[in-house]
């Protein structure tokens, strides 16, 4: 993205109404400080999550993507309505992206009714059909062939979306990467393969799980146009992925991005995090992307302190909207529990 | 048992009511599902098929030979041997709109497409909060019989029909085998369906046009006063040809083809019972666990006061499936061992 690609008005007016709730979260969220504020927003929930996490509030297994939000708003708010996105368990940032309501999210954390998955679901499994958010998969790598699924239906149907799936290096070494890379590659679908590598399986490093860490060059050996990318620059991401789905649109071909990324937090809530030297993460913090544009784009004079600040008490609003809604929202009746079993209703598993 | 005599069971089992009518044409299991899909591919652009080897090879066991000659690469779509990616494509197609049929060679191999089936397939509606829906149609050969060895003959029904989410059929005959794709299609929701690698040379007779069959309850195969046999897929005809043997003893068994797995038909199970007070269970599978185990359950549970003897169950020993033949018969259930069970089951025996 260049400057000269600014738009008028002021760079809060303009961020604020790149990042509110819309229906896909792509529509203009493309200048430097809509991006900046896309981040910071994700930031902002994921810290509030930790601390509702530790007062209880949130339960079950909670992963954040602190330190990796230049990935999910570099990549998520690059594609179109009508494209697809496949995510994993550690999807907050990559659904707040997307335009999923963050009191969506938020409510269904609490495992109330109006989350968006109606409390079913919890952190690791966040749906909205309606935006093309198909999940949400905590089975490392499974997501992918459905993925390819959804692609396959589009190159039938000749429909130009795109799907996006997202995933980790440590899916990377799953089988249902290599059979998915294979028949995507093979039947010329248009899947955009998102290789989110924050450089550990849970807490096993690259260079622990993979013989050959490059993971932009294996992907390659499909016949698949792949790039690596920092994934700490979200501008970088940006234009990369822009680049990508128009490869994907035009050639009907999939395309793989590896993005370089780091995770600031442990894997979850019940990580210890042992496995990683303390001088390891502080060298990465030096990378976050939140500082770095907020300093280059103060520094060019396309943001002010001002801005942020507002931002700030924006988002903090933002946030605390959503928890208070999520704390008095109903929880999902116990009788409903074998609703959405199958189209039919209640019943079937209820049988005994 | 040979399919010829499969055949001539099946039919005494249709209550010899029907005669063919004029215009039945001769078939088999093979071509009525070959014609299931052909029909389906026909009725609704949406529908595809794809699997390991079922285009130019024309399917592992022939069901699909000639489709893609009439439907082209688009709809029958010869895959990769990654049973996860094109079992998890399945999905994903039917989340998007399509019909998908995913043909899977044998359930043991299925059983690395098993974390798309559970963790996807089965689950991505209720874990959506209702949101998603996958109407997918997955097909594969189950059972014994051929000397296929312990990665290839395994009945592994049971581990499906465990599973909350997923409709799974076991057609037995040659109506089932033509009339259950359909209805199965229409299902909002995955549907799994079993064909028994004895069948597909199952022959008879159809009606030139004939309709679908509804895809709920079990069918009383065989009436009978004394006993009821419970059975399904490869073990129909088995229980079928024991019922005969039974009736030249003066014994009369009613025969049950549970053909929905899940959910169970507890009803027709349940009728039967209340007339014959007697329930032998014939399932291919380990007996641990089984599908065997759950209809027994159900009928203690639920029918307890109407049994006038414990419940019999015949199953396969309990071990990976053997080569040799001898010893392959000796694992699986045969029709002299549910007549035993039948026998005692009326205190004839034992």
């Amino acid at each position: 993205m260049t400057a000269t690609e600014q738009r008028s008005g002021t760079a809060t007016e303009r961020a604020a109404a790149d990042t509110t709730e819309q229906a896909t979260g792509t529509s203009g969220a493309d200048t430097p400080a809509g991006l900046l504020r896309a981040m910071l927003r994700i930031r902002r929930f994921e810290e509030k999550c930790a601390e509702l996490y530790s007062a209880t509030k949130i339960r079950g297994f909670l992963h954040l993507c602190i330190g990796e939000e230049a990935v999910a708003v570099g990549v998520v708010g690059a594609l179109a309505a009508e494209d697809a996105v496949v995510s994993t368990y550690r999807e907050h940032g990559h659904a707040l992206a997307r335009g999923v309501p963050m009191t969506a999210i938020m409510a269904e954390m609490f495992g109330r009714s109006t989350g968006c998955s109606g409390g079913r679901g919890g952190s690791m499994h966040l749906f909205d059909a309606g935006r093309r958010f198909y999940g949400g998969n905590a089975i490392v790598a499974g997501g992918l062939p459905v993925a390819v699924g959804l692609a396959l239906a589009d190159h039938l149907t000749g429909s130009p979306a795109v799907t996006a799936c997202l995933f980790g290096d440590g899916a990377f070494a799953e089988g249902e990467w290599h059979e998915s890379a294979n028949l995507a590659a093979l039947w010329h679908l248009p899947v955009l393969f998102c290789c989110e590598n924050n450089r550990y399986a849970m807490g096993t490093s690259l260079a622990r799980e993979h013989a050959q860490t490059d993971l932009a060059a294996r992907a390659a050996s499909y016949g698949m146009v792949s790039w690596a990318v920092d994934g700490m620059d979200v501008t970088q991401v940006r234009e990369a992925t822009t680049k990508a789905l128009a490869y994907v649109r035009d050639s009907g071909q999939p395309c793989f991005l590896e993005l370089r990324t780091y995770r600031f937090r442990a894997h979850s809530m019940y990580d210890p995090d042992r496995y990683r030297d303390p001088a390891e993460i502080e060298q990465w913090k030096r990378s976050d992307p939140i500082p770095a544009l907020t300093e280059q784009l103060v520094q060019r004079g396309q943001v002010t302190t001002a801005d942020v600040e507002q931002w700030e008490r924006e988002i903090g609003q933002e946030i605390a909207a959503a928890v208070a809604a999520a704390d008095a929202a109903p929880l999902e009746p116990v009788e409903d529990l074998t609703r959405h079993l199958t189209s039919t209703g209640p019943g079937e598993g209820s049988a005994s | 048992m040979s399919p010829r005599t499969a055949t001539a069971t099946h039919r005494r089992g249709r209550k010899a009511s029907a005669p063919p009518a004029p215009t039945a044409t001769a078939t088999t299991y093979r071509e009525a599902l070959r014609e299931a899909h052909r029909e389906a591919m026909r009725r609704d652009p949406r529908v595809f098929l794809m699997g390991e080897d079922v285009g130019r090879y024309g399917g592992a066991f022939a069901v699909s030979l000639g489709l893609l000659e009439e439907f082209g690469e688009d709809r029958v779509r010869d895959t990769p041997l990654s049973e996860a990616a094109f079992t998890g494509a399945g999905i994903g197609a039917a989340m998007r709109g399509m019909r998908p049929v995913v043909e899977i060679m044998t359930v043991n191999f299925s059983l690395l497409a098993l974390d798309q089936v559970l963790n996807n397939a089965a689950t991505l509606r209720h874990m959506s909060g209702g949101q998603l829906s996958v109407p997918l149609v997955i097909r594969m050969t189950t059972g014994a019989g051929r000397q296929l060895a312990a990665q290839h003959s395994h009945s592994l029904e049971g581990w499906y029909a465990h599973i909350p989410g997923l409709r799974v059929l076991a057609p037995a005959t040659l109506e089932d085998a033509r009339g259950m794709l359909w209805p199965a299609l229409q299902d909002p929701d995955p549907v799994v369906i079993f064909e028994h690698g004895s069948l597909y040379n199952l022959s008879g007779h159809l009606p030139a046009d004939p309709g679908p069959v509804d895809i709920e309850r079990a069918a009383v195969r065989r009436s009978g006063t004394d006993v009821t046999l419970v059975a399904f897929g490869g073990t129909l005809g088995k229980a079928l040809t024991a019922a005969e043997s039974l009736a030249a003893q003066g014994i009369s068994a009613e025969v049950v083809d549970l053909r929905v797995l899940r959910p169970l038909d507890d009803a027709t199970i349940l009728e039967s019972v209340a007339r014959t007070h007697r329930l032998v269970v014939v399932d291919e599978a380990w007996r641990t666990g089984s599908l065997a185990a759950e209809v027994s359950a159900r009928v203690a549970e639920q029918a307890f006061f109407e049994l006038d003897a414990h419940v019999e169950r015949v199953g396969a020993v309990e071990v990976p499936v053997p080569y040799a033949q001898h010893l392959e018969e000796a694992t699986l259930p045969q029709v002299p061992g549910i007549v035993e069970a039948a026998r005692r089951a009326v205190g004839e025996d034992g």
